[in-house]
């Protein structure tokens, strides 16, 4: 029993990246070749579909929107959520359950109830199609996640620690970033790990909310599958390169999530 | 943890207050016009009452949505919170292994959704694709674009290969914080496998589970991205969850009215179920 322990974890990440290779082995193809033949690998190999996104404008410039705008929500987020996750733990004030819900709510809110009142309301501020606009409305869900993620990572570090700089003569915000920040990293590292995941793969309301100059790298790739046809390799390419980003922040943070997720207690 | 009670603390609330309000009310409100009113355009709006309201809580429509929608988060949660414990529990505790497992198990966690729902397209197609070609092989007469009972399966494979990760990655938070001392004493008590899950390890993963069961509920409720890019809602209607059903109303027949009071009734299943789960989440830690 125990000998085969490793067995379940193996098969599970076996049947995760079965679909991952799928894509990858269809990126090297040509569209003909998709559609004409089935095999398991790429009968000519062709670097075409890659190259295709890397010199054309209206593919790469796709990506940077993308990075572009979940760099700037998952910093606005976490700078915002660290001191009312902290305010939340330590300090029992008019209202904070009732606030600490209402927060929750928000992150229920099914963005498609949302995308059509988010258009209207970020045209009539003249934000439409702005980088901003997009991190703004992402802040919608990611604020109330990184609060709720924030809020456990510091309620496990006791209050005795807080006490103890005060008694030691540490002014509120040098006790916070000197001391309460550094204890806490883990935790800020999950936390950015998931506002950068739940940006990067949301869809609905960064399509919504753009037309050309801030569009999204997955938009761009349904609106080219819908105007020239099904160009499947050259979906597939682009596809592949949507999870390189997310492949490397996971790299990032392996540490942070493994250590964080032991210490944090989420 | 006993609070200090201090009224400053809004100081360090008021940043995140302002941001989230600044994206929910006006929104809400919008919503909440269109649902009371009906417009012909130029903001002319005429007082409708609660017709639409009970337009689409009669509609045939909106009930067959609404079925399939408790059904298909009834059958992820039951698949996907099982098969996370067991998949944590089987995970090597150090070493190694660990941060390959992390690593590859996050990856289908950050992968855009849209992409998510084209990959299982090209996977699942039965001329092109692997599971389609192979299923076919194997001699099952297998088509997701055109059978109910396929579209079903692909898009519940699709949300289990998309989802079950976070259940792993939170289970196994809670099982690291376990102390050894509880292994160690649960080993000299000569407790079986099964007493040892079910005294030490549950109970420890108690407050993680429920945050997994929350956001399980509250992601697959709101599913749109995948299942749209995958299936389309087809055949028929038969995958059109809430969402997809909802955006079709608004957006493609531009039925604004009675769209947004089927988004109001929508968000309000959600907080309801939402607000229980958060009650005995909430109970559970005044309990410790």
């Amino acid at each position: 029993m125990r000998k085969f322990k490793w067995l379940v974890p193996t098969v599970y990440i076996l049947f995760l990246m079965l679909p991952i290779y799928w894509l990858l082995n269809m990126s090297f193809k040509t569209t003909t070749e998709i559609i004409n033949t089935y095999s398991l690998w790429p009968q000519k190999f062709t670097f075409e579909n890659y190259i295709t996104i890397f010199t054309d404008s209206t593919w790469y410039t796709g990506y940077l929107n993308s990075i572009y705008y979940v760099v700037m929500n998952t910093i606005l987020s976490v700078a915002v959520a660290l001191p009312a996750a902290y305010a939340f733990s330590r300090y029992k004030f008019l209202g904070d359950k009732h606030l600490f819900f209402w927060l929750l709510t928000n992150r229920m809110a099914p963005p498609a109830v949302f995308a059509l009142p988010f258009f209207q309301f970020y045209s009539s501020i003249n934000l439409f199609d702005t980088h901003i606009a997009v991190a703004l409305s992402h802040c919608l869900f990611n604020i109330p996640l990184a609060v709720w993620i924030l809020e456990g990572f510091i309620s496990a570090v006791p209050k005795e620690l807080d006490e103890t700089a005060y008694v030691d003569g540490y002014s509120f915000w040098r006790f916070f970033v000197r001391i309460f920040i550094p204890t806490i990293v883990a935790g800020i590292g999950i936390t950015m790990f998931f506002c950068f995941m739940f940006s990067w793969v949301e869809l609905l309301l960064a399509k919504t909310l753009t037309a050309v100059a801030a569009k999204p790298i997955a938009a761009t790739m349904t609106r080219t599958a819908s105007t020239s046809g099904y160009e499947l390799g050259l979906l597939a390419a682009a596809g592949s390169l949507t999870i390189i980003p997310g492949a490397i922040v996971i790299y990032f943070v392996r540490n942070y999530i493994a250590k964080g997720f032991a210490l944090g207690r989420v | 943890m006993n609070k200090t009670i201090n009224q400053k603390a809004w100081f360090f609330v008021i940043p995140v207050f302002i941001l989230v309000a600044f994206n929910a009310v006006v929104p809400l409100m919008t919503v909440v016009n269109y649902a009371f009113q009906d417009t012909f355009g130029n903001n002319v709006f005429m007082w409708e009452g609660t017709r639409w309201f009970k337009q689409i809580l009669k509609s045939e429509r909106f009930h067959a949505a609404l079925g399939r929608q408790f059904l298909f988060t009834g059958i992820i949660l039951l698949i996907q919170i099982p098969l996370g414990i067991a998949i944590a529990l089987s995970m090597p505790k150090k070493g190694i292994g660990v941060p390959i497992c992390l690593v590859l198990m996050s990856m289908p966690l950050l992968i855009p959704w849209n992409v998510v729902g084209a990959m299982w397209n090209i996977f699942a197609l039965p001329e092109i694709g692997f599971l389609g070609h192979s299923l076919n092989d194997l001699g099952f007469d297998y088509n997701f674009t055109q059978q109910i009972g396929d579209a079903w399966f692909t898009t519940i494979l699709m949300d289990v290969w998309h989802w079950t990760s976070l259940v792993v990655l939170l289970s196994y938070a809670g099982l690291q914080s376990i102390q050894p001392a509880y292994y160690q004493a649960a080993e000299i008590d000569g407790a079986s496998k099964w007493a040892i899950f079910r005294y030490i390890e549950l109970p420890k993963m108690k407050k993680v589970l429920t945050i997994a069961i929350l956001l399980r509920f509250m992601d697959s409720f709101m599913i749109y991205t995948e299942p749209f890019v995958l299936t389309g809602g087809g055949p028929g209607n038969a995958t059109a969850f809430l969402s997809i059903d909802l955006v079709k109303m608004a957006l493609g027949q531009f039925d604004l009215g009675p769209a947004a009071a089927m988004s109001l009734i929508y968000f309000f299943i959600v907080l309801l179920v939402c607000w229980v789960f958060y009650n005995l989440m909430m109970r559970n830690e005044e309990q410790k």
